[in-house]
């Protein structure tokens, strides 16, 4: 904890790749060599062009797809629910009610007597309220609002308290008021029990409003182009995105993304 | 419970615009066939009164009606046999279809080496192999049960084959990543993603238990002291009593109307909080 004078203690880091590469048996090439550190807390968005491996990017560090070469190295314990998954659809199961979708990743990892299970059970209706859908505890997704439904598979992904959330493109297929709604809740549900988050995305806007570090790939074959810190102000919220600086920040993510996408 | 109303959930206590057209579509759907029926019936009876046409050719409605009258309790405990061998030629496609799907979905090698035999089963005319299944099972009724099973399990199996594997990819990427175990993606996952197959599947199975119930009784012939309702429609074919024969007819299809319509209740009931099938008419 003695650090010297001027000296900032290095962050842990949680996640490592190294030359990471992704081909799929089609010959496609999706990653060409991913070379990426992420330390623990941050709010890392990998923002990138449709089609060029973000999303393979995110299933190779949940494990759910092995690399064709290099090493995807995750520092943190083995054990199931360290890791939440967010995808682009709710990906939530029809039959059960909003609090039992959460309740899935307590239910998969079984053998909890009477007494965790009314401990799980609270867990997932404080994840529930999290998200701000107290009231709908036993509503069917069929219920629920597109925007609800996300909400729901982010109470999910946060039920197990973990390390590391993984977030693929959860509000592309939202409209423009629920995504800001959600961004809001997102980054108040980071601030709050500071997870490191990976959140894949394509829109700039986005991505700056919402991170602190910035990840650009190119096209397809995907590599990392660009590694930016963003240095806005915390906690953000509205005045964020009518400030100069966000304002300077977007103007240059968007730039390098046009040269990824121009000079790759 | 709810502190804001939301799209989409149906606000109790306020009959709404939607609903009553609902029940008047609902009353239009009982009212419209039902004057289709006596129509259809009228003209009959006119035809038949006008032509002269002998009963044992086209029997009126109403001597139809007097012999489901006169011969109605005998016919009635032909057909409780009949439907017998139906409902449990019913229940074992069930339960031994339900199983054969769930063999094939754990294993693809099974899958891809018994389907082609279960789909002979089920294109082999029933007619055909009837007398020797019955040659070979001495039992009677489980002669009659086997021949309903074969022509009945086959839609079970199928449906509920592809409902198995029809899994979200996205919730089975979950599972593994919360480290499910084969059976906890089964019970959790594929199981209830196929229990719409499934029903799908018994809503026709119904029907055809009860054709293939019907069709081995035809071929059975035999009477004795089980007598069902196809032996009966044949015994009044020979003796010429038309109207009985089509009052066994008229039992049949009301059978057949029930079964569907008990097995539809079913598969709306248990689907009802989830799927869109039975979802859609609750939002509406």
């Amino acid at each position: 904890m003695v650090s010297a004078v001027g000296e900032v203690e290095p962050p842990s880091p949680i996640l490592e790749l190294h030359g990471v590469t992704k081909r799929f048996a089609s010959g496609l090439e999706a990653l060409a060599g991913i070379d990426l550190g992420v330390a623990r807390g941050e709010f890392l968005s990998v923002l990138g062009p449709s089609g060029c491996g973000k999303s393979t990017l995110l299933r190779i560090v949940a494990g759910l797809t092995p690399p064709s070469a290099g090493t995807c190295r995750l520092l943190l314990d083995n054990a199931p629910g360290r890791i939440g998954f967010v995808f682009q659809d709710p990906t939530l199961m029809p039959w059960s009610t909003v609090t039992n979708n959460v309740l899935l990743p307590f239910r998969i990892a079984g053998r909890a007597g009477g007494e965790e299970r009314a401990t799980q059970r609270e867990r997932a209706l404080a994840a529930v309220r999290a998200v701000g859908l107290g009231g709908f505890e036993d509503a069917y997704p069929h219920q629920l609002s597109g925007g609800m439904r996300m909400r729901v598979s982010i109470a999910r992904a946060l039920v197990t308290g973990p390390d590391l959330l993984l977030l693929d493109e959860p509000f592309a297929a939202l409209d423009e008021i629920t995504r800001l709604a959600l961004n809001d809740d997102l980054l108040r549900l980071w601030e709050r029990h500071r997870p490191t988050i990976l959140f894949v995305t394509h829109s700039v806007f986005e991505s700056v409003y919402l991170s602190t570090r910035i990840a650009v790939m190119s096209a397809r074959p995907g590599r990392i182009v660009a590694d930016l810190k963003v240095e806005l102000p915390q906690p953000r919220g509205r005045v964020t995105r009518t400030s100069a600086g966000y304002a300077a920040m977007c103007d240059s993510v968007s730039a390098r993304l046009a040269e990824a996408m121009g000079g790759a | 419970m709810m502190n804001r109303p939301i799209a989409g959930l149906p606000i109790a206590g306020r009959p709404t615009a939607g609903r009553q057209m609902m029940t008047s579509r609902l009353g239009l759907r009982i009212a419209a066939p039902l004057a289709i029926g006596i129509l259809f019936l009228a003209l009959w009876e006119a035809a038949v009164r006008v032509s002269g046409v002998p009963q044992y050719i086209l029997p009126a409605p109403s001597a139809i009606a007097r012999s489901l009258w006169t011969d109605g309790p005998s016919l009635l405990g032909s057909l409780w046999v009949t439907l017998q061998i139906t409902l449990a030629a019913l229940a074992a496609a069930a339960v031994i279809g339900g199983l054969i799907a769930l063999v094939f979905s754990l294993s693809r090698i099974v899958e891809i080496s018994l389907f082609p035999y279960a789909v002979i089963l089920q294109v082999t005319p029933i007619v055909a192999i009837a007398p020797l299944i019955i040659i070979w099972i001495r039992v009677p009724f489980l002669a009659l049960l086997t021949c309903a099973w074969i022509v009945a399990f086959f839609p079970i199996v199928s449906n509920t084959t592809v409902g198995l594997n029809s899994a979200d990819r996205n919730l089975l990427a979950l599972f593994r990543l919360y480290g499910a175990s084969r059976g906890q993606v089964l019970w959790f996952l594929r199981m209830p993603t196929a229990l719409p197959y499934f029903l799908a599947g018994l809503r026709i199975s119904g029907g055809l238990a009860l054709i293939g119930a019907v069709v081995a009784e035809f071929v059975a012939g035999t009477g004795g002291a089980e007598t069902g309702l196809a032996f009966r429609i044949l015994e009044a074919g020979y003796r010429l009593a038309i109207p009985r024969l089509f009052a066994a007819l008229f039992l049949l299809s009301v059978t057949g109307i029930a079964i569907y319509l008990v097995l539809d209740f079913l598969s709306r009931r248990l689907l009802r909080n989830w799927h869109e099938s039975a979802a859609g008419e609750a939002e509406e």
